[in-house]
């Protein structure tokens, strides 16, 4: 065996051991929670009324979040995947801003923007529309935060769009709409599948940024994780802190595997995303 | 290796003696202005660590195991509970504030009754944080159809007394219950409406030394200064009442 062979060798043991750790720091949270509780209690603390209520606002919210986002957001990814424009990619970073920006200050920003004292405060407030203590205002926190996981999906997706395809359905005589609904879409579809299991799952774990612009009050603003935020420091309430915290992560796992089973991820693999 | 060495040094195991870890102080959020800078007398106790949160927030890590050396609670409950389990000392009563009604500077709310109005927002604490608790049973002391009135203007109930007062300060809400010390490290969006005497709850702050502490004398010295010494001045200079 020459040096180099068994030096090759040692890195790949090396290489193991680091796959290990990551399994064993990845996935010991996640059977901490799951094996901390007895179903059975588990169970009973979701028949809190509060926590149902909390459960089905995640649901609700999240889900009028997600039909504003792939109804604004599939025409504008498919605007600036088609044409290149200056600006292009200053629009493309401004879209991604909110991916690493802190929830908390995401939350700040919406009240500087959109509360009462905020820069559009007057006009949102002329409209009748109150956001701010309100459902609408989780909603839209929820957007703000998810969105770019949708958009980059969909960006990508219509980009890799062969554009011949698309200049044989205009020669065919489709016009533009009809292009974009009967060509685009369906050869995107599976990338925006996997985009709309992305941003749920997202909108779903939202915590701060809801907290700060819409605040905390059952059935109205109370999502599923500000309620795991709320038992937690309450002594008696640790276990329903621990079941909703049960159910998230099902659900949650339930979105990966969508965005595994839809394809979307294998679509985009190879193009740097 | 180096990131085990890292979480080592960031956890604090790795430094060299017990001396040099610092003393980690749970603080409820209404002590941040008084007891931020203060690290025991003349500073004997440097470095002091303070984790400003709710008390009930502080209780519950303390219960998970956290290190926390001393709980400094916003009221009596949290640290007697924690006795009472056997996870800390015998609670010390170290100073007393007030619950005011905050409202923006420019507000016409000058009286508790004015908050029945309908459509305003009201923030309170939720029902585990001591602001909370006081807020409940101030609203609770009042005749039914105004107190009833009030708590369909609650908008939102908020984890601590730092978050009800940033949403007052950013002009959200019409109206929080918050201490009186809230108000005067505030900024001046802000001012406090008394709220009458027969109506106000006896908020009486306690500390204690967590059971499991590695350094309980220095924890007692800590909460020992806090009755009189520099810690005792610095609450005293952002508006707190001495104990009972």
């Amino acid at each position: 065996m020459s040096l180099r062979a068994n030096r090759h060798r040692w890195f790949g043991a090396v290489a193991f051991l680091a796959l290990v750790v990551t399994m064993l720091f990845l996935v010991a949270p996640i059977f901490a929670i799951l094996t901390n509780t007895s179903p059975r209690t588990l169970i009973d603390s979701l028949g809190e009324p509060a926590n149902r209520e909390a459960l089905l606002l995640s649901l609700k919210t999240t889900t009028l979040a997600i039909i504003i986002i792939v109804a604004i957001g599939t025409p504008a990814a498919y605007f600036l995947a088609m044409r290149s424009f200056r600006g292009r990619s200053a629009i493309l970073t401004a879209i991604e801003l909110p991916l690493v920006m802190p929830p908390t200050v995401a939350g700040i920003a919406l009240l500087a923007a959109f509360g009462p004292a905020g820069l559009f405060g007057p006009v949102i407030e002329g409209l009748g529309v109150e956001l701010v203590f309100q459902t609408a205002g989780v909603v839209m926190a929820l957007v703000f935060v998810a969105s770019p996981f949708y958009l980059r999906q969909a960006i990508a997706a219509f980009a890799a769009i062969d554009p011949g395809l698309i200049d044989t359905s205009r020669t065919l005589g489709s016009g533009p709409l009809r292009t974009f609904l009967r060509v685009a879409i369906p050869m995107a579809k599976p990338s925006l599948a996997s985009g709309v299991a992305l941003a749920w799952g997202r909108a779903l774990g939202e915590f701060g940024a809801t907290l700060l612009f819409a605040g905390s009050l059952v059935a109205v603003t109370q999502t599923a994780p500000l309620a795991i935020f709320a038992r937690f420091s309450d002594p008696n309430g640790f276990n329903q802190a621990i079941a909703l915290s049960v159910v998230l992560i099902i659900v949650s796992a339930a979105l990966l595997m969508a965005v595994k089973l839809s394809g979307g991820d294998r679509a985009l693999e190879g193009r740097g995303l | 290796m180096a990131i085990g060495v890292t979480l080592l040094a960031l956890s604090g195991c790795g430094s060299s003696g017990p001396e040099d870890d610092p003393l980690i102080v749970g603080a409820a959020s209404s002590l941040r202005t008084a007891l931020a800078e203060y690290q025991g007398e003349e500073d004997s106790l440097e470095p002091v660590r303070v984790s400003f949160a709710g008390s009930d927030l502080i209780a519950s890590q303390i219960r998970q195991g956290a290190g926390i050396d001393v709980i400094a609670a916003a009221s009596t409950a949290d640290p007697t509970a924690l006795y009472k389990d056997g996870l800390a000392e015998r609670p010390v009563e170290y100073a007393r504030n007030e619950v005011v009604i905050a409202v923006p500077t420019e507000s016409d709310i000058d009286a508790i009754e004015d908050l029945e109005k309908p459509g305003l927002d009201i923030v309170i604490g939720d029902d585990a944080v001591p602001v909370g608790t006081y807020a409940r049973k101030i609203i609770g002391g009042l005749p039914t159809q105004t107190g009833d009135a009030i708590e369909q203007n609650v908008r939102s109930e908020e984890p601590d007394v730092s978050s009800i007062t940033a949403k007052l300060v950013q002009g959200a809400a019409d109206a929080g219950f918050i201490y009186a010390t809230d108000v005067l490290s505030a900024p001046e969006d802000i001012k406090a409406v008394e709220i009458p005497e027969t109506l106000q709850p006896t908020v009486v702050y306690s500390a204690a030394v967590v059971s499991d502490s590695p350094r309980p004398e220095d924890a007692a010295r800590y909460i020992d200064d806090l009755l009189s010494g520099t810690g005792a001045e610095d609450l005293e200079e952002a508006g707190f009442l001495p104990a009972p």
